[in-house]
């Protein structure tokens, strides 16, 4: 790691000051990721500005959505016995993101802010179609994701919390990378109040997307037998050692089908 | 009460663990010395190129920057030795570029040490090797064997043309063209093992230290063999004489003959130490070990079996094509010849067998031997080839092997390429692995498992291996240019403790306990007593270390050898005291009693007095009970036994999981039945590993895709499941323990009979063979041709 | 440099660190507490493993910053004062779950939060999948597993004491 200036700000209003004019601060909610990438160098922080905080942890359910502060961690989620009733796929997606200390100490700011091409939460926000709340505004998940490692958000803004509609059905399935455990194809499907809404991370060039031809077959029957004639195309799938662009397409599909039935 | 039993064939609880489950390991990086400096290397990150320029001037001044050093200022010190000299077939020596300690002139596999830095912290060093410029010429390069052989391929040492090291052979050719000539049917299958990374859990680590005093270094390291350390740096790389030199191998995590190697860091920490007068540690971060340490396998071969109308073996030719990497490691050259090639009669009575072995150098980290070491290269071979003739022919997997089994009543069987097994029975290991794994109960599991949706096969694999390494007179006449022998040195203290000096080293084996229920056993002193003390050249006469299964069958017969001499001089000590002539004493579980009286002294009372000589033979014996065996084996160790592995592959994503795995080995003497167990299991998560997961991938010019855990599939715990381990013994014939080795047995037997199982899942899809590791993307492959076609 | 204030295994520690010093460099260099092992670079063989306010997190990807005001246990902190050791330390030795010892201290912490946390109780599979962060060479999980398996009924007989 190179070094760095450290800061522990205890408002958000501070913490945006420290970020805000200096491109080259670097907001730090559970490090999960950022932790890493500092060790390999990668990246050359003048500061790094601590959310822990800030107060933005906490998990709030009304009757129509679930709402989770930036700085709530993936455990806490996991653990969350509201969220396991008004979004039992969240809860679960949750469960299995990394493994128990990655979950103890990464938070779900922290990975949409980051919008790891192979993270999990990414695929639940466009599925459920949430909206994400920074100190700044609120952004509608199809506008929020914008190709891998980038967002809309914009230099000083952090995000302090998401919001999901509570969905009638929806399940996530992963198929991991067999070494680095993170997702080479993950499947959040959901149907609800923002219809029918499938999304997939993992797989594609461009980080999460929605799969439109899954949702047209399952908007006409929500049934695992209405993917067995959707196909997507190889040619914006990642390709690596582990694998290859037409099997991840054919791992979508298959994944897909598998989401739609444990939906039920 | 009774004491608990606690000598041979128990299984005591291991003395090591108390230290380790409580954080009181010792390893080497967490051995700090005052006044301690920090190296970091700088790499190549080019798999060959040539040196045009190195600017170090940056560096230097960076702060907390004791020393720079490049090949310039080791002009003075040697290369790596290698260990073992191999000859090509027309007699003429293999090819040894040099192999130096900082890159000389050219940068040859990505990973190559080009510089050091040495700081007041590492992340001083780290942020200073960043600092140097370094100017490469990119040259032509290559990774895999067979594209090092083509005309006009990347020359990658001068002195070895057509990047071949050797082209040697084994067995008699003649005879071998003859039964194929005469053959009813003959079988051919090309194949390849993968190349692995070991992946100790414990990085390497390297800290030199010198005295200004004494003028004495000292090492300490992440080794399997301290003694072979200190020779083959003191005497080849630093010209520092053995007495001026320690070596520590503390508390090591892990080895699997990664740490076997006398590495470049070793030295040059040993070297700047004592040029700046201060310690000097390095510490591998495990991206470094990627490539840095030395990796395993790499094999590409054809197989062809002659058989007679029967489905008798009748001879065997094989030609394989062995990766070196870029420089020659330790051990390398012995590795595709002499720890396989005469390994390949295997468990089968074939009469004629002709190997021929060509090992190439590439632009890739050096290959060395890694657990099993030629010996799974070998059973891959000849177990796939064997399913592949049922395959071909029709025959069936079990009665095939039945049929070319070596008898019962044949050993000890002289093999024709060059081995004489002493011992074994795999009629014995085949029937109870198909027992405990209910192979006859796997039709209706895969029924079961069909009417899932799942495809289930089933496989087996056979295995033989020679451990116990070695015979030194064998091994010379082979091309090692050391002795293989062991050592002991047990020292009965005056009030009756054993502390017991081993050769051996101790990275996870347990021989902290193992050895010490010897010394329970044969001496009769209580296990509590017993200290065992490995991994210091200062405090142990000497030794070659722990690998090739051998510290029990070497190291624990050097123990025995020893405890002999103390039995016989406590004889003269206990006839001296209780009056009797010598040959009436008897000695038997700690005492030394008159035959026929119970006129008796324990070992302690003769321990007292060999130390308080007050009443005692002095003209006849020296005071003192101590005494030292060197222990030189008479042949190699032949374990042996039987696989069989279960697995279930889910056709949608091409998924294999292991739903049951079998193991009986034939290990010799037991004596410790659960860390038996638990060497076994070990093993077969590696093999499984292989088979299934493990696959170290370089790009067509020599870049290390699979460079991190990120892209490297280590198994986890749920990548495996329970592992059934039993053995079935035959005792060794030539050691007076009767043990053979159980450390490789599981990587050994079990990669083919996972593949075997995996190909006989996927039986409808038409597949011969498959290459390690079965990934799913592989599988999903073929089931997908399959449905293509059948569409 | 920064302060960080801690309390490692009971003890409180103020040590000054960098800002890119990670939790498990300030155990090992400043504490001396070498029980915490580092066995990748990458996150994920949890050799690092430690409790931080009672939660297993990978102590080589956490900063000391981050851990200032906590309470850190390591595995030199799991056995009793009196060196009675936690049920989890023997089950590991009972069931020969470790051979080179490298990755213990990491799999032992890692396996008390997994049981702590579930006292309902874990099934095998369920134990695999819990130690999907911790990389082991030398076992095969296979008696891993079983020592987790056997110290859950005594943890939590423990726990409900």
């Amino acid at each position: 790691m190179y070094d760095f200036g450290y800061t522990k700000p205890s408002s958000l209003a501070d913490a945006v000051a420290a970020l805000a004019g200096d491109d080259e601060a670097k907001a730090l909610a559970g490090g999960q990721t950022l932790i890493p990438v500092l060790k390999q160098r990668l990246n050359k922080p003048s500061k790094v500005v601590d959310l822990s905080k800030l107060g933005l942890s906490g998990i709030t359910v009304t009757g129509d959505s679930v709402t989770i502060g930036a700085m709530t961690n993936h455990a806490t989620v996991a653990a969350s016995a509201d969220v396991k009733r008004a979004i039992p796929a969240l809860a679960a997606l949750a469960g299995g993101i990394g493994d128990i200390q990655v979950r103890n100490r990464g938070t779900i700011g922290g990975s949409l802010a980051n919008n790891d091409p192979s993270a999990c939460y990414p695929s639940a926000v466009l599925a459920l179609g949430a909206t994400i709340t920074t100190n700044k505004r609120s952004i509608a998940a199809d506008d929020y994701f914008q190709g891998m490692f980038t967002t809309a958000l914009e230099a000083g803004e952090v995000i302090t919390s998401v919001s999901f509609p509570i969905p009638a059905k929806a399940a996530y399935i992963k198929f991991k990378n067999p070494a680095s455990r993170y997702a080479m194809v993950g499947v959040f499907v959901a149907t609800g109040p923002k219809g029918v809404r499938v999304a997939v991370t993992g797989a594609g060039q461009g980080g999460v997307f929605r799969h439109t031809a899954a949702e047209a077959a399952l908007s006409k029957s929500w049934s695992p037998a209405a993917i067995d004639g959707v196909s997507i195309s190889p040619d914006n799938m990642n390709s690596d050692i582990h694998a290859s662009a037409p099997y991840r397409a054919h791992l979508v599909g298959v994944i897909t089908k598998r989401a739609v039935t444990a939906a039920g | 009460m009774n004491a608990p039993f606690e000598g041979i064939g128990a299984s005591v609880r291991r003395k090591e663990d108390l230290r380790f489950i409580s954080g009181r390991g010792n390893y080497t990086d967490d051995i700090n010395r005052p006044n301690q400096t920090y190296a970091v290397f700088r790499r190549s990150d080019r798999p060959h190129a040539k040196i045009i320029s190195i600017d170090t001037s940056a560096a230097k001044a960076a702060p907390g920057v004791v020393a720079v050093y490049t090949a310039e200022d080791l002009a003075a010190i040697g290369g790596l030795p290698c260990g073992w000299q191999i000859h090509s077939k027309d007699g003429s020596p293999m090819a040894e570029p040099k192999h130096p300690v900082l890159a000389e002139g050219k940068v040859r596999h990505v990973g190559d040490p080009i510089a050091v830095v040495i700081a007041e912290t590492k992340q001083q060093a780290r942020d200073a090797a960043e600092l140097i410029n370094i100017d490469l010429q990119d040259l032509p390069s290559t990774a895999t064997v067979t594209d090092a052989l083509k005309p006009g391929a990347a020359q990658i040492h001068d002195n070895a043309p057509g990047n071949v090291c050797y082209d040697w052979h084994i067995g008699d050719k003649d005879a071998v063209d003859a039964a194929f000539a005469k053959a009813a049917k003959v079988v051919k299958l090309d194949l390849e093992n993968n190349r692995l990374v070991p992946n100790a859990m414990e990085p390497r680590v390297a800290l030199g230290d010198y005295d200004r005093h004494t003028g004495d270094y000292t090492l300490f390291t992440t080794s399997q063999n301290p003694h072979v350390i200190r020779l083959l740096m003191g005497a080849f790389v630093l010209q520092l004489p053995e007495h001026k030199l320690r070596v520590v191998a503390p508390d090591v995590g892990g080895g699997f003959g990664s740490k076997i190697y006398h590495y470049a860091e070793e030295a040059t920490v040993t070297w700047a130490a004592g040029r700046l007068g201060r310690p000097v540690k390095w510490t591998a971060d495990r991206t470094e070990s990627f490539m840095s340490d030395a990796h395993g396998r790499d094999h590409v071969s054809t197989a062809e079996m002659a058989l007679d109308a029967q489905g008798n073996f009748l001879a065997l030719r094989v030609n394989t094509l062995a990766n070196m990497g870029a420089y020659l490691s330790t051990f390398a050259p012995a590795v595709p010849t002499y720890l396989y090639a005469t390994l390949l009669a295997g468990t089968y009575k074939t009469p004629v067998i002709y190997a021929e072995v060509k090992a190439v150098f590439t632009n890739t980290v050096p290959v060395d031997a890694y657990r099993g070491a030629g010996r799974p290269e070998a059973t891959f071979l000849l177990e796939r080839l064997v399913d592949t003739i049922c395959h071909d022919t029709g025959a069936d997997p079990i009665a095939i092997r039945l049929q070319n089994f070596i008898p019962k009543d044949a050993f000890p069987y002289q093999t024709p390429v060059a081995l004489q097994y002493d011992s074994g029975d795999y009629f014995t290991t085949m029937e109870v692995a198909l027992k405990n794994a209910d192979y006859a109960g796997f039709p209706a599991r895969k029924a079961a498992a069909a009417a899932k949706g799942k495809l289930r096969g089933i496989g087996i694999s056979t295995y033989l291996e020679a451990c116990g390494i070695a015979p030194s007179a064998v091994v010379g006449s082979l091309g090692a240019r050391a002795g293989l022998y062991e050592v002991a040195n047990i020292r009965v203290h005056p009030t009756g403790s054993v502390s017991v000096f081993t050769g051996t080293h101790s990275h996870g084996q347990g021989h902290e306990t193992t050895l010490a229920q010897l010394v329970t056993s044969q001496l009769g002193v209580p296990f509590s007593q017993v200290e065992i003390v490995h991994g210091d050249t200062n405090r142990i006469p000497f030794g070659m270390g722990t690998y090739g299964s051998r510290s029990l069958a070497v190291g624990g017969t050097a123990m025995v050898k020893a405890m002999d001499k103390i039995i016989a001089k406590g004889k003269k000590i206990a006839a001296h005291l209780l009056e009797a002539s010598v040959d009436d004493i008897e000695f038997a579980d700690g005492t030394f009693k008159v035959a026929g009286t119970d006129r008796a002294k324990t070992l302690g009372e003769i321990a007292l007095t060999a130390y308080v000589p007050h009443n005692y033979p002095i003209t006849e014996i020296e005071p003192g009970l101590d005494e030292t065996a060197f222990y030189d084996p008479a042949n190699f160790t032949f374990p042996g036994g039987c696989h069989v592995c279960e697995v279930e592959i889910d056709p949608e994503t091409g998924v294999t999981s292991i739903v049951n795995f079998t193991a009986v080995d034939d290990v010799g003497r037991v004596v410790n039945p659960m860390i038996v167990e638990g060497q076994v299991q070990g093993g077969v998560a590696q093999g499984i590993g292989q088979a299934l997961l493990e696959h170290a991938v370089y790009d067509s010019n020599g870049q290390l895709l699979s460079g991190s855990f990120m892209d490297y599939t280590m198994p986890r715990a749920d990548n495996l499941s329970n592992i059934s381990v039993a053995t079935e013994n035959t005792m060794c014939t030539h050691n007076p323990l009767g043990v053979k080795g159980c450390g490789e047995v599981g990587a050994i037997g079990s990669p083919p009979a996972v593949i075997n199982a995996v190909v006989n899942a996927l039986k409808q899809y038409g597949v011969r063979h498959m290459n390690m590791p079965a990934s799913p993307e592989k599988i999903w492959g073929i089931i997908n041709a399959g449905r293509k076609a059948a569409e | 440099m920064p302060q960080v204030t801690l309390t490692v295994n009971g003890k409180a520690a103020t040590v000054e660190v960098e800002g890119r010093t990670l939790l498990v460099e300030l155990l090992r260099e400043k504490l001396g507490l070498t029980g915490t092992h580092v066995g990748c670079d990458t996150s994920q063989c949890g050799a690092c493993v430690v409790h931080v306010d009672g939660n297993s997190v990978k102590a080589c990807t956490m900063l000391a910053v981050q851990a200032d005001g906590s309470s850190i246990t390591t595995i030199e902190g799991l056995a009793k004062a009196d060196g009675t050791l936690h049920p989890m330390q023997e089950m590991f030795r009972e069931h020969h779950a470790l051979q080179c010892g490298f990755c213990t201290p990491g799999m032992v912490m890692a396996a008390v939060d997994l049981v702590a946390k579930n006292p309902q109780g874990l099934t095998e599979e369920q134990i695999r999948h819990g130690l999907e962060g911790n990389l082991c060479r030398c076992t095969g999980y296979h008696n891993i597993v079983k020592a987790i398996s056997a110290a859950q009924p005594l943890m939590h007989a423990k726990a409900a004491e």
